[in-house]
């Protein structure tokens, strides 16, 4: 198996695999990106009421060419109907949320149940037709790859292209307009026409991958990889590209994986893989992350236990708490028997030195922003210029030794 | 059309109404609170719930799967919250990553699985198969009253009713805290109320309402349902009492007449085959929605233009 896959992933296990995959990588790099100005723009969800919206129009668009005698199973006639309601599932969720009370929410749960309910309908309707091949409509739903064509594959890699040379001709604009609205209008952005691009963007990913991906998760390719890459960086151009690069990875090996054995849907598989990659970016991500959380959280505590440890020395009072001992003796601030060492009476000196400083400092500018800047941790140094520091010294005498 | 009728429509029509009875009812606060999208992420996430439930016990029935469907709701009510706080993500987005994944997963594991000997696919967890729920036994009218017809009823109509009955006893009970945290969260917890375990019970319930409707009818009418008949009363009406009994009406009039629709439309427009009862509903319920968004009295904005 591991050989198979191996094979898949250099593109060697068959022409058509090798296709899907290219493919599949292709509509990730658009997905993520493009969708990273969607959850920018805090509307992730949107794309979930386009991508359900989509069902009707493949019914209707198969129903349709059926009628003109077509077998009804063209790619491109099935995507254009789909892309027809898509924009039409898109206009009712905005015209709900600008003339109705109701927030937008409820009106991407309405559009998305309703419309997938409508296409239901259709395929009903479609599987009772005496006429046309209706095999294979319901891959729409989940995505197959299985008995897809040549020119579907082309179709797809076309189309993905097509959306990443989008992603990368607007970017701009389309950041402006997702962080700030009002100053993108007034730097002459047609604010209306950019959210429309966007949807349109989201739409054409949306409709390209509905026969890779399927209705239902297509919407985790747009969604997933800017989250997943929102964790590496703090910059709008860099969240657009690793989230291109974690969609474009998890297309690729998605559809590799999907291919190497059966019975691996490629849909489910590459949401899993860029699931997979999200959730190891929760974890390890440098700042962002869980265990980066985990190690500051772990730094603090440690610098408050020997600030008190400290502080304690300084007033000689004895000190309990096991963990302020052992980050002292780490220090060789104390010996083994508690009794402070030489550098530890020259720190808690200092600390004491402190803490007098910043209570003198906390009276004289108690309106101040200095004020605000006292945690008990941070030196009076780092905050006050020296003169200042001479002046609180005036009050409050030399420095006074501990002994021990 | 008597005997037929009782026979073929009476229990799936009852079922269906006492689902879309069921899941309006928390559907309703979900509404008002904005949080109309966890009925969205809880019916996707009940497919790798019974789906695991079917791996542990290797069989089709019903309370493992109504256990694990519960389970994988509230799994997935968990991670979102983790994603929310840990990765400072906003809720939608943290909802995305949520329940798509583990669909996904749910997927892998049925394609995985040998499930050919059971009845166990997407498409059923989808759309349901209200149309199958069908009373064998009943002669007629007269077997409400005929106690060895009456033993013979599917037993989801058993489940929909004491799950429905439950949701609005638990709606009646709770009313005044549900009431007030849903208006004014802090106000709630200032009069001593405990807002979050209120609002974590509503999601809870909007779960049982799923996974129990889930079961009969498939996951698209439930979404429908929590979403739909609610707003649609919302634009009805600015009296929560009477925006619930809008709902229930709403909910009552989309399932009946989606079901007659799904049917009998086919027929008297000269087809011979029913279409999805399930999206049907569904499409009702849709245009129900759009109607009370053209000509309800309260469905413009407080403070919006006049005509706009």
């Amino acid at each position: 198996m591991s050989s198979i896959f191996l094979n898949a992933l250099v593109l060697q296990s068959g022409y058509n695999a090798a296709l899907v995959a290219l493919g599949a990588a292709l509509l990730g790099i658009a997905a993520g990106s493009g969708g990273t100005f969607l959850f920018l723009r805090k509307r992730a969800l949107v794309s979930d009421a386009v991508a359900h919206a989509t069902l009707p129009g493949v019914g209707l668009a198969f129903m349709i060419m059926v009628a003109f005698g077509g077998d009804g199973r063209n790619l491109i006639g099935l995507l254009l109907g789909s892309a027809v309601t898509a924009g039409l599932g898109l206009l009712a969720v905005e015209w709900i949320t600008r003339r109705t009370r109701l927030a937008e929410d409820a009106a991407i749960g309405a559009v998305l149940s309703v419309f997938f309910g409508v296409g239901i309908v259709f395929l009903t309707i479609i599987q009772s037709m005496s006429s046309g091949n209706q095999a294979g409509l319901e891959g729409f739903l989940l995505g197959s790859t299985a008995g897809m064509l040549f020119r579907d594959a082309v179709v797809i890699a076309v189309g993905g292209a097509l959306a990443v040379a989008v992603v990368i001709l607007l970017r701009r604009p389309m950041t402006l307009v997702a962080f700030d609205t009002e100053f993108a209008a007034t730097a002459g952005i047609n604010v209306r026409r950019m959210d429309l691009a966007m949807m349109g963007l989201v739409m054409a990913v949306t409709v390209i991958g509905l026969k890779l991906v399927g209705l239902i998760l297509i919407v985790a390719m747009l969604i997933i990889p800017p989250v997943t890459a929102r964790f590496w960086t703090e910059r709008t151009d860099r969240v657009i590209w690793i989230g291109g690069a974690v969609g474009g990875v998890s297309g690729y090996l998605g559809a590799a994986i999907s291919a190497s054995a059966p019975n691996l849907p490629t849909g489910p598989i590459i949401v899993l893989v860029s699931f997979g990659l999200f959730v190891l970016s929760l974890l390890f991500a440098p700042r962002r992350g869980m265990l980066a959380a985990l190690f500051r959280r772990r730094r603090f505590q440690l610098r408050v236990h020997r600030r008190q440890g400290l502080l304690a020395l300084a007033h000689n009072e004895p000190i309990f708490d096991r963990l302020t001992l052992s980050v002292l003796s780490r220090e060789g601030l104390i010996r083994q028997d508690q009794v402070p060492t030489e550098k530890g009476r020259a720190q808690a000196a200092k600390a004491l030195r402190d803490e007098k400083r910043w209570a003198v400092a906390r009276q004289l500018y108690a309106d101040e922003a200095v004020e605000g800047r006292y945690d008990g941790l941070t030196p009076i140094e780092t905050v006050l210029t020296w003169d200042e520091i001479a002046e609180i010294d005036r009050v409050i005498g030399p420095p006074t030794a501990i002994l021990s | 059309m008597g005997a037929e009728f009782v026979q073929l429509s009476l229990t799936p029509l009852l079922i269906g109404v006492l689902a879309a009875i069921a899941c309006a009812l928390p559907g309703n606060f979900l509404i008002l609170r904005r949080q109309a999208l966890i009925g969205d992420a809880i019916s996707h996430v009940v497919l790798p719930g019974i789906v695991v439930a079917f791996l542990i016990t290797g069989v089709v029935s019903t309370w493992p799967m109504l256990l694990g469907a519960a389970g994988a709701a509230i799994v997935a009510v968990i991670i979102i919250e983790a994603i929310k706080r840990i990765g400072r993500i906003e809720p939608g987005a943290a909802m995305g990553v949520t329940f798509t994944s583990l669909f996904a997963g749910g997927v892998l594991l049925l394609e995985q699985s040998d499930t050919s000997a059971v009845h166990l696919d997407v498409e059923h967890a989808l759309y349901g198969n209200l149309e199958s729920l069908i009373w064998l036994s009943a002669e007629g009218w007269s077997s409400l009253t005929d106690a060895a017809a009456l033993a013979d009823l599917p037993p989801e109509l058993f489940r929909m009713a004491a799950a429905a009955g439950l949701i609005a006893l638990l709606t009646l009970i709770f009313w005044r805290p549900l009431k007030l945290s849903t208006f004014d969260e802090g106000f709630a917890s200032a009069v001593g109320i405990p807002t979050a375990a209120v609002s974590l019970g509503l999601v809870v319930v909007a779960a049982v309402a799923a996974v129990a409707a889930f079961d009969a009818v498939g996951s698209i009418i439930v979404i429908a349902m929590f979403i739909c008949p609610p707003a649609a009363a919302r634009l009805m009406t600015n009296r929560l009492e009477a925006q619930i009994a809008w709902s229930v009406a709403f909910a009552t009039l989309s399932a009946v007449l989606g079901y007659v629709l799904a049917g009998y439309g086919p027929l008297w427009l000269g087809a011979d085959n029913a279409v999805s009862a399930a999206g049907m509903i569904a499409t009702v319920s849709g245009i129900i929605l759009a109607f009370a968004c053209l000509f309800a009295p309260h469905r413009a904005r407080i403070g919006a233009p006049r005509g706009a």
